[in-house]
């Protein structure tokens, strides 16, 4: 045997130009308020295992080194070094990569496998070190480290009991239960757990850890969406009165179904929403949070965030054709003493974060477009990760299986034992241990292996019945929805795997990533099956779906659950829940004094809410596909913000547009004003842009507290009510939507930290002509600056208050505008008549920074004579809503106002001056409002 | 005038192939959509056409060093069909991973490192053509070209760039932001035929005017189109 030969070698390879890593490890330690590191450097390793002569030692070493660009040596280097490597069992693509490229070179390789080494020049203290590799280098969660050079470890071969074990429920009391639930990290309620025991109490025997597990999942917040389907008890202000709500999900189902669009194909039902704006192309729209995993391992948690709702798009039997990413981070620059036990430093989050949205959307080849990103001390211990996806593909009817005796086929990569617990990990509350006991709950994304996926399933529509993706609950859930009714018999012995010694319900609820089940008739097998191999990606037939309505899992020989479907997905108890409506002020506005408004419109523009963020925009491909019209920076010299961005083929006349909505700071004070206004914005921005007011979808995603407080389930409900009053006004369904609870974080005190109510919406519209868009780049000095929509002293949760401190009475917050809906009609009307030369929303920061970021886009100035109300501070940066800034060209400012019913304000003119000029204020030169936008629009680089 | 056959070829992780046979069709191409895995087992897919695109992405997730495992496909794999294609005066291109990819053959000189800023970027660049440049795929191209560019691993580097510029070799550079530290500003190579270029900006993302990022404020224009290097390209092609 050759392995009887076979030794480790080990390569080290050295970057003969500045290695950009090293500066990303000082930016690190600087930003964690880590003494100075001093020269570092870096170097990346690989351990081959085989029988290798001195003539194969240089041919690998020709494979793994470009002498333009590296050096590598087969001798250990020595001096103070920290090395760090995969833990076995994690996904190691290079390694992996390192093997096939031996086999091709005809080389005895047996395992490869790779790995970093940091070196330090100076004399650092064993401390610093060790602060060095935990708080930036190393995740241990997937790495190991050693202090000098590191050892190559094969996958443990420990192999812990293969089969299903009995957990007894029967016959516990709610103590007993409850102890059930806790050593298995379920996440159930008392009620859900007296149910289980129950239903195997009625067939005579216990759970196996199988069936628990899967009860568990897809009885999960995540998964079942327990507090958007419970029945809820709210009590109105004062107490006085209580009424009984129907659940939050129905409401908004029939919000659409009222609407009754006739573009909506498909709504809240299946893995997106579905929608139909021109014959013969259909759309899927989806947006999804990834939290919790966020917080633990930012980039993984991202990445696999980005992975999971591309294939939510693909589970519908689209193509997906975009990304969005809305990003909540703490303060980053908070102070190391400030950081809470357990929690990452915001830095290194958004850092990790970003990192993990640009390589997952970089790799598949997907335009990054439309986003946000917002930062409060809230979101230190609970970063918000938004990621949405957009699908086309021609008009068909929905799949409508599977069928009984459809085989259950899985496709795309092995299964290991990353991601475990998923749904129920998201369900809970975090706090200083969550990092290391949600360990196994982060999964690992390879972007090439769905890339490879798509590639299989678009164009493969007629070869399935049914589709859906593994996602939380893996395919414990995947499974289990489509056997909902029909029943499934599988066998995890058929499951493919990175490595042995996997447990039943390890296997059967692992969340590895990039994997899609499919049904399929027994003839269509093969076929599909070729089109994988081609392709590249791996396949397994499972089992098939059944027709008895019973879920069958067995592992080999072994039977590890048998589960009624019907109990299964109906036999939760519904929730029955308890709100407090909040209480709003509606009334008593107060206003602010500015002692220096073109300061504090300088001050506003830097602000990290309102800055450029052009340091992330970039590291997105948002070019791919050729279709990106309307990008999300714009202007004379690219750097002035979007309202929207506009995707249209190359060759098509029309487009879409998507537009984004969301304002936590509002919602603090008014939870049902802020989501009609978040609807708002979303819609305003599609609009601005050129899309058909009345053509526009909308999605949901909810990120909050603990429902279980009854004042923050009163908050939900109270934003649902929002969300449905603007759904009804503008005229625009939700087709899908998602919540995220229990974003909370319980820290060594004791105290809970929370969320701020963080409903983002994201609207999809159509653009009847996208050689047409409109931005908001001023054109040309003379022309005339109108503001659409009405402004009124509403400062509560505004950006001015953000940055001067909130006053003991806030007042109130921007209450929704009942003309809106009218004037983006009208808008729209005056965009299609072509009277419009640029236009911008008015939203954070008020009419000053709209202004300002117009005057930045174009590199023009503006006169504003005239302002909208009497309060100067008013009138420059309340946020009321409803509002738009447009140029019109002198000689159509007449047709304008016709079109516009002669409600529109004239504010001034757009001028060559190279100031924007307020009435009132000191001008500012149009350089330095860029200055200020663009303050944070390159990356920080530290001393 | 009948079209020119073309074949755009991919590795697993390639991702503007779409992109680039659209940008040909449009230059007057039929263009077949091949993985190199099908053209190991078919080369004839090579052999049937007049001019070969490899697109760009992340082929085989850069493992190894962006483009390294796609050549070896291209070189172990395919033998020496691809230097048998160029020596048959046919064109060659290879766009971003695919200019990684064809400098790790003999096919094109020098190496392309991580950008010198660190990071992955993707924005908007103005390409000059440089006049004493051999390459058939800028011939006739007078005004500078416009289009994206998204690459992490794009810095060009060579030994001794001066002597490429005397033979020819340099075919694209740069204007005003060089954006990722390429020595000279150079942004696209030939070979010492001048029928294979490789090049990190993405001509194939500006097909139509209104791609352009300053389209509605008068900017681009059919003269600064992408497009044209596949029409270059197609042109010569045809007189095959």
């Amino acid at each position: 045997m050759v392995a009887s030969v076979s030794v480790w070698h080990r390569m080290t390879i050295r970057s003969i130009d500045p290695d950009p890593r090293v500066r990303r490890i000082r930016d690190g330690a600087a930003a964690l308020g880590l003494p100075p590191v001093g020269d570092v450097e870096v170097a990346d390793l690989v351990h081959v295992r085989g029988d290798l002569t001195d003539e194969d030692r240089q041919k690998l070493h020709g494979l793994l080194v470009d002498p333009l660009l590296q050096k590598g040596t087969w001798s250990v280097p020595t001096g103070r070094a920290v090395e760090i490597a995969f833990l076995p069992g994690v996904t190691d693509t290079a390694g992996d990569a390192v093997e096939t490229a031996a086999a091709m070179l005809g080389l005895g390789v047996d395992s490869a496998s790779t790995g970093l080494r940091v070196e330090f020049r100076e004399d650092l203290d064993d401390t610093l070190v060790h602060a060095l590799v935990e708080r930036l280098l190393m995740n241990p969660i997937i790495e190991r480290s050693s202090m000098g050079t590191i050892e190559p470890l094969a996958a443990e071969d420990h192999d812990p009991s293969v089969t299903a074990r009995v957990i007894e429920v029967r016959g516990l009391d709610d103590e007993g239960l409850a102890a059930v639930g806790a050593s298995r990290s379920l996440y159930l309620d008392p009620e859900e757990l007296r149910a289980i025991r129950d239903h195997f109490e009625s067939i005579g025997r216990d759970p196996t850890d199988v069936e628990i597990e899967t009860l568990a999942q897809t009885w999960s917040e995540h998964c079942a969406h327990k507090t958007f389907r419970a029945v809820i008890d709210a009590t109105e202000p004062g107490g006085s009165s209580s009424t009984r709500r129907e659940p939050l999900m129905k409401q908004l189902r029939s919000c659409t179904e009222e609407i009754d669009a006739p573009f909506v194909r498909s709504a809240f039902v299946g893995n997106a929403g579905v929608i139909e704006f021109v014959a013969g192309t259909t759309l899927a729209l989806k947006a999804e949070t990834h939290n919790h995993p966020s917080a633990v391992e930012p980039f993984g948690g991202a990445n696999t965030g980005v992975g999971g709702v591309i294939r939510d798009v693909l589970g519908i039997a689209h193509k997906p054709i975009a990304i969005t990413d809305i990003l909540c981070f703490g303060p980053t620059d908070l102070p190391l003493d400030d950081l809470p036990d357990g929690s990452l430093h915001p830095r290194r989050v958004q850092e990790g974060v970003i990192d993990g949205v640009a390589d997952y959307g970089n790799k598949i080849g997907l335009p990054t477009v439309a986003g946000a990103i917002l930062y409060d001390p809230a979101y230190t211990t609970n970063p918000l990760v938004f990621a949405g996806c957009i699908g086309a593909a021609p008009t068909r009817a929905l799949h409508d299986g599977p069928h009984a005796g459809d085989r259950v086929i899985l496709l795309g990569g092995a299964t290991g034992r990353d991601g475990i617990r998923g749904a129920t990990f998201s369900s809970a509350t975090m706090d200083a241990t969550t990092g290391e006991v949600a360990g196994a709950s982060v999964q690992i994304g390879d972007p090439i292996v769905e890339k490879l996926l798509i590639d299989v399933l678009v164009g493969a529509e007629d070869m399935y019945t049914g589709i859906t993706d593994c996602g939380a609950g893996g395919l414990s859930s995947a499974v289990g929805e489509m056997a909902e009714g029909v029943g499934a018999d599988v066998d995890l012995g058929l499951v493919p795997r990175k490595y042995p010694g996997l447990e039943p319900w390890e296997v059967w609820l692992s969340e590895a990533q990039e994997r899609m089940v499919v049904s399929v008739p027994p003839r269509g097998v093969s076929a599909l099956a070729k089109r994988c191999e081609q392709a590249g990606v791996a396949w397994a037939d499972i089992g098939s779906f059944t027709g008895d309505g019973v879920l069958v899992v067995r592992n080999g020989d072994e039977t590890v659950a048998e589960l009624d479907t019907a109990f299964l997905h109906d036999g939760r108890p519904q929730r029955e829940m308890k709100a407090a409506m909040p209480d709003p002020k509606r009334s008593g506005a107060t206003t602010r004094t500015v002692e220096d408004p073109a300061a504090t419109l300088l001050s506003l523009l830097r602000h990290p809410n309102i800055a450029s963020k052009a340091a992330t925009i970039h590291r997105y491909d948002h070019e791919i596909l050729g279709a990106t019209v309307v990008r999300p920076l714009i202007g004379a010299a690219s750097d002035g913000p979007a309202d929207g961005v506009v995707l249209a083929n190359p060759l098509d006349t029309h487009g879409i547009a998507i537009g984004i909505g969301v304002n936590p700071w509002h919602g603090l004070h008014d939870p049902e004003g802020m989501a009609f206004n978040a609807v708002d914005e979303a819609v305003r921005n599609v609009v601005a842009v050129g899309a058909d007011p009345d053509r526009i979808a909308l999605l949901d995603n909810f990120s909050w507290g603990d429902p279980r407080r009854e004042s923050t389930l009163g908050d939900l409900a109270a934003a649902v009510d929002g969300c449905c009053a603007a759904a009804y006004m503008f005229n625009a369904p939700f087709v899908s939507g998602k919540d995220s609870l229990n974003n909370e974080y319980v820290g060594a005190d004791g105290q809970r930290r929370a969320v701020p109510p963080t409903l983002v919406i994201t609207a999809v519209g159509h653009v009847p002509d996208a050689d047409r868009c409109v931005t908001p780049d001023l054109l040309g000095p003379g022309n005339v600056l109108m503001l659409i929509g009405s402004t009124n002293t509403e400062f509560a949760g505004s950006h001015l208050d953000l940055l001067q401190g909130e006053p003991d009475d806030p007042g109130v917050a921007p209450a929704p505008d009942p003309d809106a809906a009218m004037h983006y009609r009208h808008l729209h009307a005056a965009i299609q008549a072509g009277l419009i030369v640029s236009c911008h929303d008015v939203s954070e920061g008020g009419l000053a920074v709209a202004l300002a970021e117009m005057c930045i886009a174009g590199r023009l100035g503006a006169t504003v004579d005239d302002l909208p109300h009497e309060d100067l501070v008013t009138a420059m940066f309340s946020e009321s809503a409803g509002r738009l800034v447009v140029e019109v060209e002198e000689r159509s400012v007449p047709a304008f106002l016709r079109i516009m019913d002669h409600d529109a304000f004239r504010l001034g003119v757009v001028s060559d001056s190279g100031t924007l000029t307020i009435a009132g204020v000191e001008p500012v030169a149009v350089s330095d409002l860029a200055d200020a936008f663009n303050s944070r629009a390159t990356r920080k680089v530290f001393p | 005038m009948s079209r020119v056959p073309a074949v755009v070829i991919t590795g697993p992780g390639t991702n503007r192939d779409h992109d680039v046979a659209a940008a040909l069709e449009l230059a007057g191409a039929d263009v077949r959509i091949v993985s190199s895995r099908a053209l190991v087992d078919r080369p004839s897919h090579l052999g049937d056409a007049r001019l070969a695109v490899v697109a760009g992405g992340f082929s085989y997730a850069d493992s190894l060093g962006a483009g390294r495992m796609l050549a070896l496909d291209l070189t172990l794999g395919l033998g020496d069909r691809l230097q048998d294609f160029v020596d048959r005066g046919r064109p060659l291109l290879g766009i971003c991973n695919g200019f990684q990819v064809l400098s790790r053959t003999s096919l094109l000189p020098g190496s392309l490192g991580h950008n010198a800023q660190g990071d992955f970027d993707c924005r908007w660049v103005v390409l000059d053509r440089v006049e004493r440049s051999n390459s058939i795929w800028t011939k006739g191209i007078e005004d500078p070209i416009h289009c994206p560019i998204a690459h992490g691993e794009g810095r060009y580097v060579h030994p001794d760039p001066e002597s490429l510029a005397a033979a020819g070799q340099v075919a694209l550079r740069y204007r005003s932001t060089n954006p990722n530290g390429s020595v000279d500003d150079i942004a696209g190579v030939s070979d010492p035929t001048g029928l294979v270029l490789g090049l990190m900006p993405h001509p194939e993302n500006h097909i139509v005017l209104r791609q352009h990022p300053h389209h509605r404020r008068g900017g681009g224009g059919p003269a600064h189109l992408g497009l044209r290097i596949f029409e270059a390209g197609v042109a010569h092609a045809k007189k095959l």
